[in-house]
């Protein structure tokens, strides 16, 4: 193997791990010798499925203090390269808290990162990393051209997670240094704005809407269609800018990436922010009025009509079936 | 209560959008030879500070952007909508800058307007890289709350409501900080006629990357530490059957779902 060593920042999900880093120690793995996971807060309860993904080691900062992850993270990984400890490349997720860890560590240690990776493998003098670019329609390669420890930024769902047989990961505590200022913010209070059925990132089915619904209120069509098929409800950056839906509804570029068998996009025209995170949809269904929409291209089936008509419609044909 | 100055960095874009921009087959840079604008995603920052100097009942919004060719189009719509005044790091060492030195001028150009509070977007509507506003906070020494949907300032403090992946955190922290706002957090102005012609007169202070004290090889392709290797057409996904509702359009849609055993 090309490298030996990788660490996976490993994101957490509440008290357990975000999905997405299985994924990315699955892919670590196939590509280092050694993998090494680190993650905040207690990890003896997640040793487990973090070492089944092929992480030896889980390193942890410990308890935030109601500090933000990003501040925390950084400066204890930025130690241990400091020290002499740095591995080959890191791998941190493209999540909220993942972009945080990425651009600290990035300014403290000195070194480039690259983002929004959808692939990555060993090419011409080590890792080439891969983007879907312009929406998806182009593909763009690069690689880091100086030493030092590169630092991967990758999208949910690129990779297929898978168990590798090992044991639980070794738990120790790495230290955070004193944060100063950059530490300084606090987590007050978490909300969870539960949606009921399955997780929108895990869902076989989406539903999802935009502006073409008119108004807040025609949002009720795509809960009750996603119910039905026992999907997800989504939404368009549009519609959760317009605060029609929480932003954890949200599909595309700084939304969620899903993978579903079936999308059913609904009033959405498919901007190139939306088209990314869900082009990789097995089947993708469009209602959308206007017969120019770009969502047309990539549809398997395009139903040119108003969703205000096509969705009732539907709704009571699948009810009358059950 | 005081006054509340805000730094508020902005990028100036290629107008359209990811369908229509083009990567130059050499560089494999953005090519930005048409009308550069003021991207979206700022004009959300641009209105917050506004707002939050508005409240403190004093203060002004200072614009900090960079460009390597003195480009003001994108800058002036910011000014019009309210702004005082603008720092502009422009030279053509900079064509090719990453993330990483994009932070490192802005950091330097942000030190020189001494902010109470710095906003940026959550990411440019062109790059995406996504990880600047910490990457400046880290520089700066200061602490970061990203992906907020809602500010409110009192007493030295920032209240944010920040996005999470389950839904959202109530964040505090104190000033001096970077927040990275989300599209939604407020409605941006459209800029007054007014507005507009007081633009023109405004103060952009344009400087370079020697007069913020940084050396030119951290910044532009020779700084960037990474390169494109490759840009390669994506396989198309194949549109496939297009129907009008004539009123049973739904049906097509029940068809499908049973051809491919969804229901």
């Amino acid at each position: 193997m090309a490298l030996n060593t990788i660490w996976v920042v490993a994101d957490r999900s509440g008290d357990k791990v975000a999905t997405v880093a299985f994924e990315l120690l699955t892919k670590a793995r196939q590509i280092a010798g050694t993998v090494e996971a680190i993650t905040w807060g207690d990890a003896s309860a997640i040793a487990a499925p973090v070492g089944a993904h092929g992480a030896t080691a889980l390193h942890t900062v410990g308890d935030l203090g109601g500090g933000l992850p990003g501040p925390a993270v950084a400066a204890a990984i930025a130690a241990k390269i400091s020290a002499g400890g740095a591995p080959d490349a890191i791998f941190i997720a493209q999540s909220y808290n993942g972009r945080d860890i990425a651009g600290r560590l990035s300014a403290r240690i000195d070194r480039p990162v690259l983002t929004n990776i959808v692939d990555i493998g060993e090419g011409d003098g080590g890792l080439v990393s891969e983007h879907a670019i312009f929406g998806g329609t182009e593909i763009l390669n690069a690689r880091f051209t100086s030493g030092g420890p590169g630092i991967y930024v990758i999208r949910a769902k690129s990779f297929a997670a898978e168990e590798s047989g090992g044991g639980p990961a070794a738990v120790d505590i790495w230290e955070v240094p004193d944060l100063g200022a950059v530490g300084a913010a606090r987590v007050l209070a978490s909300h969870v704005e539960e949606t009921s059925g399955p997780k929108l990132d895990e869902a076989a089915i989406v539903v999802s809407g935009g502006r073409g619904l008119g108004e807040a209120a025609g949002y009720k069509l795509i809960e009750d269609l996603a119910k039905l098929l026992k999907g997800a409800p989504g939404a368009s950056r549009a519609i959760v800018d317009a605060g029609w839906v929480p932003y954890s509804h949200q599909v595309g570029q700084t939304g969620k990436t899903v993978k579903p068998t079936v999308y059913i996009a609904c009033g959405i025209s498919g901007a190139t922010q939306h088209m990314v995170g869900m082009k990789s949809a097995k089947n993708i269904i469009a209602i959308n009025k206007d017969q120019e929409a770009p969502i047309f291209s990539i549809a398997d089936l395009g139903v040119v009509g108003d969703v205000k008509k096509v969705l009732p419609q539907l709704i009571e044909a699948l009810q009358s079936r059950s | 209560m005081s006054a509340m100055n805000v730094v508020v960095c902005v990028k100036q874009i290629p107008e359209g959008d990811q369908a229509t921009y083009k990567l130059d087959p050499g560089t494999h840079t953005l090519v930005r030879d048409g009308k550069l604008i003021l991207d979206d995603s700022d004009s959300y920052g641009v209105e917050m500070g506004l707002q939050l100097a508005e409240q403190a009942g004093g203060g002004e919004v200072t614009l900090v952007s960079m460009a390597p060719n003195s480009e003001t189009s994108g800058l002036r719509t910011a000014l019009a909508m309210g702004a005082a005044k603008a720092i502009l790091v422009s030279d053509p060492a900079l064509a090719g800058t990453d993330a990483l030195g994009t932070a490192k001028v802005l950091a330097a150009a942000i030190k020189r307007a001494e902010p109470d509070l710095i906003l940026t977007a959550t990411e440019s509507s062109d790059g995406y890289t996504g990880t600047l506003p910490v990457q400046v906070a880290e520089l700066l020494g200061l602490p970061a709350v990203t992906f907020a949907k809602k500010v409110t300032v009192s007493e030295g403090k920032v209240s944010v409501e920040r996005q999470t992946e389950e839904g959202y955190d109530e964040v505090e922290v104190p000033l001096p900080a970077v927040i990275s706002v989300t599209a939604g957090v407020v409605e941006p102005r459209y800029p007054s006629f007014k507005g507009i012609m007081a633009a023109k007169g405004k103060p952009v202070d344009e400087v370079t990357v020697a007069d913020l004290g940084l050396d030119a090889g951290a910044v532009g392709f020779a700084g960037a530490g990474q390169e494109i290797t490759a840009v390669t057409p994506a396989e198309a996904r194949k549109a496939g059957e297009i129907v009008v509702d004539d009123g049973e359009g739904y049906q097509q849609i029940v068809a499908y779902l049973e051809r491919i055993k969804v229901i």
